[in-house]
């Protein structure tokens, strides 16, 4: 039953979001800290250093930590209010309980763990071990990342886990290895600055990565040009040497179209391609239509905006090819993301100080997380689990029989698909709100309707715990301790920073319970995330990204250490591909050839338009934790319709105005805000908030056939003028999907 | 940071408003942002500019005041007005050429941006030079400033025949030394430039 149990309004007023905007002890007290710890921000894959301050017990505040050599005290505005997530009014402080028509009630937490493990239990007798499926997150430290891959595979048995990576990481991780062989950004932060030229397409760094603007404007302070490849102007698009506005899906024609000019004019490294690579040929014979007018038309720009990008990028000396979301988020987002590589790889500049290749991880952990076997296709250490000599060992680590770990598990979308068709009827969810993030929102809550049972492990309830028959109250970052692992590959510390409340429990406790009442508490005996990590050290040992060489103690000593890093005495490795030695059992790189090719739905006369997401600087992903942050909601309170006053007026269509964006799958009402700043046949729409106001209503499940990551960045739409929305939900407050 | 100078560099913002929320987390003032985060013109282009007090060598804010209640340090640090002495008047807050004194109904008394004096007094940089994520807000030696960037820093504006010196740089390119600010100029910018630089719609036609 995992039907919502009283209407939104009613969960809302009770549950939240609502807003902190007041520090704990208020901001007048004045009394001294007890103390001052430095840990790191709990939002995105930056993993900015940052001193929290404490007093009994409470967090009150931050300080800058200077020192910390990535953003050396740099934040963006959610690091600076991120505490004020703790003593937040909304928090749970004890498990609930569904009640139909009333909601939920607080329970013990004998009483939920024995509900759950006994619906485990009858579930998985009576459909089978992978009916009951796990959901988890990429901003999971790597010690809850791995211990939910475990608990799947030998306390549940069940093939069902994936995580909220799919939605982040999967189209680049899967073409990193294709290329390099390595799935890892390739090159610390610091060559960014040592780069004559850097590309970036599809990532709005200014907003989603914010620190690593400070990269790029010193890069520019010593010469460097800048090419921003996306379809809005962002706000380092402004400053680019060339802003090319792309048409979304188009990609492939910028990248092929420079490959090509780059080949005609004699800027590439052959000697560096015939030493290092294999496959170029086949990928000049493909790139040899892509003139700058053919690329042109698939890219949807001018041919010599294509022509300057390669005449800027060609000769440089050194180069820092960078890309995120915007390019990744397509039904051929791993092409994408090839055709971008073969830029970098075909003019040999990787694996040296300013030449390098870098994926922008969106999510906390979304390196870490990628990697500990929280993945339907993977086992610790980034394994693949139908390798057999990967199972064996692992199996020797977990002390389990091989033929009992099960086989490939579906990924995201496919598991709610399998929800839906009735496939799935047991769900545990953790650090992952799919209501809100997964596209085509509205099959998510009628797949969410069709489970027997649903638990979630949160610190709030989220719009998707919303529909849990239990909800577990867990714990927020600073409340545990661990590791993650930052965009450059920089493995960092998490302090305990204060206790959880009375009432909740750190995460890694209740699957340690819940793995105890499964009569499998002797696999997950841990006495904290240290012993985890230690684990995890043994289980990746060996494995491309190897962390057995980290300790706690040593990543404290180094500010973070670099994977892989296999022994006790080894420096970890801030740098790949020095040498141009590739992760290919062959020691090369693989040059494959792309062909552009449409997106899986392109406007028509029907839905003229093309509908791009993405993310605004004050929230992060569905918003659980930045829409109850007061300062941050009052930055940006609501989603909105971005689109060029060529378009506005077509459609009568005035800045503010109430707009309806709405797709074969669903619609939002939001307000229009007309800027010149974005293509004319585009609109975007930020996608944090929840249900009348949730860019996913619109979104297609249209996936990647290779990451399955889902195409967030295209499908067709229409925009109308509506009126003001007088509903429940647009009564709420912004923050929970209101409309003012 | 000792003979650290505040520096602005326009072109750099974001407009990410880090600056905003950590300067209300600053001890002196917890609660109340000191610092203005300008859009310049949306529709236009994404263009945003933060705000901080220029701390005028000859601060008009402090000439204005019937009350004399706002001081300089030695220094040359303008502070916020003095409690005991501010009757809430507002003439600081109109006569201000980069409009940054704000009248704060709830304690009837104007408070502006102070330098972080509690930080700096302590060798830390302002708040907001230590967040800020593009280095638009930079507190650093002019030594360091000139090592590093392209531009060039300036302390000088002219405001119509008004010449005001201030304690913090802007950075200009090279060319210009003084910052006027007047119709005239603004007039002849605007003819040499391109008729919309940041329309896409007219990139994508070109």
């Amino acid at each position: 039953m995992a039907k919502l149990s009283a209407d939104i309004p009613k969960l809302v007023e009770h549950f939240g979001p609502s807003l902190s905007r007041i520090p704990a002890g208020g901001w007048a007290d004045t009394r001294e800290d007890d103390k001052l710890v430095k840990t790191h921000c709990c939002f995105c894959g930056q993993q900015c250093g940052i001193q929290l301050r404490v007093r009994e017990n409470k967090i009150i505040g931050f300080e800058p930590w200077e020192d910390f050599p990535f953003n050396r005290g740099k934040l963006c505005p959610k690091g600076v209010k991120r505490y004020m997530q703790d003593e937040h009014p909304d928090r749970l402080k004890s498990p609930l309980q569904r009640v139909q028509d009333k909601g939920f009630v607080p329970v013990g937490w004998d009483a939920a763990l024995d509900r759950v493990v006994s619906e485990i239990r009858r579930i998985q007798e009576t459909y089978g071990k992978d009916s009951f499926a796990i959901l988890t997150g990429a901003s999971l430290t790597n010690e809850k990342a791995y211990l939910m891959g475990k608990f799947a595979r030998v306390a549940l048995q069940t093939a069902n886990i994936d995580y909220n990576g799919r939605l982040c990481m999967v189209s680049a991780g899967t073409a990193s290895k294709k290329v390099f062989g390595i799935d890892r950004s390739g090159n610390p932060w610091s060559d960014i600055v040592a780069a004559d030229v850097i590309l970036v397409a599809g990532a709005n760094i200014a907003e989603c990565a914010p620190i690593t603007t400070d990269y790029i404007w010193r890069a520019r302070d010593r010469g460097a040009k800048l090419i921003v490849i996306d379809p809005r102007m962002t706000p380092i698009a402004r400053n680019a040497d060339l802003y090319i506005p792309v048409r979304p899906g188009g990609d492939i024609g910028v990248f092929n179209g420079m490959l090509h000019v780059m080949i005609k004019r004699g800027w590439i490294d052959q000697d560096y391609i015939s030493k290092h690579t294999i496959g170029f040929e086949e990928v000049a014979r493909t790139v040899e239509k892509y003139t700058p007018e053919y690329a042109a038309r698939i890219a949807g720009v001018p041919a010599s905006m294509i022509v300057r990008a390669a005449e800027l990028f060609g000769p440089a000396k050194t180069s820092f090819v960078m890309h995120a979301r915007g390019i990744e988020h397509h039904s051929k987002g791993v092409e994408n993301c090839i055709a971008m590589m073969s830029l970098a790889l075909a003019t040999g500049r990787l694996g040296r100080e300013g030449c390098g290749y870098a994926m922008i991880t969106g999510q906390g952990n979304g390196q870490g997380g990628r990697e500990q076997g929280q993945k339907c296709d993977q086992l610790p250490g980034n394994r693949k689990i139908d390798d057999p000599e990967a199972r064996r060992y692992i199996a020797g680590v977990w002390d389990v029989p091989e033929s009992s770990i099960p086989g490939k598990g579906l990924s995201a979308v496919p598991l709610m698909e399998a929800i839906h068709s009735g496939k799935i009827k047991g769900l545990i969810s953790i650090c992952f709100n799919p209501v809100v993030s997964l596209p085509d929102a509205n099959f998510t809550r009628e797949a969410l309707g069709k489970l027997e049972f649903y638990t979630a492990i949160d610190f709030f309830l989220s719009e998707t715990a919303q529909h849990a028959d239990i909800v577990l109250a867990g714990s927020l970052m600073e409340e545990d301790e661990g590791t993650t692992t930052n965009v450059e590959g920089r493995v960092i510390r998490h302090r305990k920073v204060v206790s959880p409340p009375e009432g909740a429990w750190e995460d890694w406790k209740i699957l340690l319970e819940l793995a105890r009442r499964l009569g499998k508490g002797n696999k997950f005996d841990y006495a904290g995330p240290r012993e985890i990590f230690d684990e995890l050290r043994v289980a990746s040992k060996g494995s491309v990204s190897d962390y057995y060489g980290m300790t706690w103690d040593r990543i404290d000593e180094n500010n973070g250490l670099f994977w892989p890093c296999p022994s006790l005495d080894h420096p970890g490795t801030p740098r790949l591909y020095e040498d141009g030695k590739f992760g290919h059992p062959d020691g090369k790189a693989h040059f494959i050839p792309v062909e552009w090719r449409p997106s899986v739905e392109m406007p028509d006369e029907e839905y003229p338009i093309i509908l791009t997401t993405g993310r605004v600087v004050s929230h992060f992903l569905s918003g659980t934790q930045t829409r109850r942050i007061g300062a941050l909601v009052d930055q940006t309170s609501e989603p909105f319709c971005e689109m060029h006053p060529q378009l506005a007026t077509k459609l009568g269509i005035a800045d503010c105005d109430f707009v309806k964006v709405e797709s074969r799958r669903g619609h939002v009402v939001v307000h229009a805000k007309v800027v010149k700043t974005i293509r004319p046949d585009t609109v975007f729409v930020p996608y944090h908030w929840p249900h009348d106001r949730s860019a996913n209503n619109m979104t297609i499940r249209a996936l990647d056939p290779q990451s399955e990551i889902p195409e967030f960045k295209i499908c067709a739409v229409r925009v109308m003028k509506a009126e003001r929305p007088i509903d429940p939900i647009a009564k709420l407050e912004v923050q929970a999907g209101g409309i003012r | 940071m000792t003979n650290g100078e505040f520096f602005i560099d326009y072109s750099r913002c974001i407009g990410c408003e880090a600056c905003v929320q950590a300067c209300g987390e600053c001890d002196t003032h917890r609660g109340v942002s000191m610092i203005h985060l300008e859009t310049i013109e949306r529709r236009d282009s994404v263009q945003t500019a933060p705000q901080i007090c220029m701390h005028c060598e000859d601060p008009i804010c402090a000439q204005v005041c019937p009350a004399d209640a706002i001081k300089k340090t030695p220094d040359g640090v303008v502070q916020s007005s003095l409690k005991p002495r501010c009757i809430g008047c507002s003439n600081c807050v109109m006569s201000c050429p980069f409009g940054v004194p704000k009248y704060q109904i709830d304690i009837d008394q104007m408070m502006k941006c102070d330098m972080c004096y509690d930080r700096t007094s302590v060798g830390k940089k302002p708040m907001c030079a230590t967040v800020c994520p593009s280095g638009a807000l930079t507190f650093t030696t002019m030594q360091d400033i000139q090592r590093t960037r392209q531009g060039v820093p300036v302390n000088e504006w002219r405001f119509g025949v008004e010449i005001v010196r201030t304690k913090v740089y802007v950075m200009v390119p090279k060319e210009v030394t003084r910052v006027d600010v007047d119709l005239v100029q603004i007039a002849t910018t605007a003819a040499a430039l391109p008729p919309d630089p940041y329309d896409v719609a007219l990139m994508l036609e070109s």
